[in-house]
């Protein structure tokens, strides 16, 4: 089976029966995106929630906000069209517990937020999450049906 | 200022405090376990994310984390990455332990490993203290058993908003003849590496 793996800070798209599928989330967030119709799908592995806030904004896969844009752009480009597209997220985690949680503890949850604000602003319905939890993810999507695949070390593997 | 711009002499120093850290850390570790431990002079790697992952074994290796946080004049993350197989051999030379059940760690172990972060931690601080006059505050350390990429992720993340590189410290840990594999990875935050570098005479 043909399936793209995309890494940290990274993003892919592809048309159904292509998979997509990115491994150790952590507070990082993997948005799949995917035009049901066109069966054209887009992963993006986010790490930081805003490209605004950073001095090194080059790599748009690795924030929220310009992740989002280049994934969109790209699945357009492979016919999708941007009124059917929706979501699915997972990711987010917190790995380490702190007493006295600082930001960069809270930065799975930031992210998660963002994804959320900017698919919001695109209109893109969210139809499942998987996120928070303080465990790492490997996800699977199939754009063919929108099965999102998510296997973990001690919380055991769903589709969502 | 990245690590990937960094010149030979500038890394040679950062070399340096990687291999007094060393000596320091398996002085106490030897007198913490009343064992020789010795541990050899470390590797030092600067290097993209992607390739940090890969020297792991991939972003789903089970590794145990220990990070802490460092206050000061020149704030950093530090983390110490142990790998699921070299962990079992590791908690035998740290507590006798002779097998760990799958994919779970007992307080016990917990506890060994956060300590022996606080030991490398304070090694490695104590080193460069000394050579730059600066003061670090570590943190008291937090423990995570899962995924590399989702733990290196979630450290990698404050620093990635200024490099895409990190410098990794690989150092051997020898008992007799068993040889234990970890990783310490030192994070400054942005700026702290400038103020360093000046403070140990390697001016850029």
């Amino acid at each position: 089976m043909d399936v793209i793996k995309v890494g940290m800070a990274d993003l892919a798209v592809c048309k159904a029966p292509q998979r997509l599928m990115t491994t150790g989330l952590g507070s990082c967030v993997g948005i799949c995106l995917y035009d049901p119709i066109t069966r054209v799908g887009g992963l993006a592995h986010i790490m930081l929630p805003d490209s605004t806030q950073a001095r090194n904004n080059q790599n748009k896969a690795k924030y929220a906000d310009t992740a989002i844009i280049e994934t969109l752009e790209n699945m357009i480009t492979l016919s999708a069209e941007k009124n059917r597209i929706v979501a699915k997220i997972a990711g987010g985690a917190q790995m380490f517990n702190f007493i006295g949680t600082s930001s960069i503890m809270r930065i799975g949850e930031r992210n998660v937020e963002a994804v959320k604000k900017h698919l919001k602003m695109h209109k893109i319905p969210i139809l499942a999450e998987d996120t928070g939890g303080n465990f790492g993810r490997t996800i699977n999507f199939n754009p063919d049906n929108g099965e999102l695949h998510i296997k973990t070390i001690n919380q055991g593997e769903k589709i969502v | 200022m990245d690590f990937e711009q960094l010149n030979t002499m500038q890394k040679d120093a950062l070399k340096e405090i990687g291999n007094i850290g060393a000596g320091n850390a398996a002085t106490a570790l030897s007198t913490m376990l009343n064992k020789k431990i010795k541990m050899s002079v470390p590797n030092i790697f600067i290097l993209p994310f992607s390739q940090v992952l890969e020297l792991m074994g991939g972003a789903e290796t089970l590794v145990a984390g220990g990070y802490l946080q460092v206050d000061g004049t020149a704030p950093m993350s530090i983390l110490f990455v142990i790998p699921e197989e070299s962990l079992k051999l590791f908690l035998n030379i740290l507590l006798g332990k002779k097998e760990i059940s799958d994919f779970t760690l007992d307080e016990m172990d917990i506890s060994a490993l956060k300590e022996v972060t606080n030991i490398l931690a304070g090694s490695y601080l104590t080193a460069l203290s000394s050579l730059t006059n600066i003061e670090f505050n570590p943190s008291v350390p937090a423990l995570a058993f899962d995924m590399v990429g989702a733990i290196l992720g979630n450290v990698l993340q404050l620093y990635g908003e200024v490099s895409d590189h990190a410098l990794v410290i690989e150092s051997v840990f020898l008992e007799e003849e068993k040889e234990v594999k970890g990783h310490f990875f030192l994070l400054p935050e942005p700026g702290s590496l400038e103020i360093m570098l000046r403070e140990l005479g390697v001016v850029f």
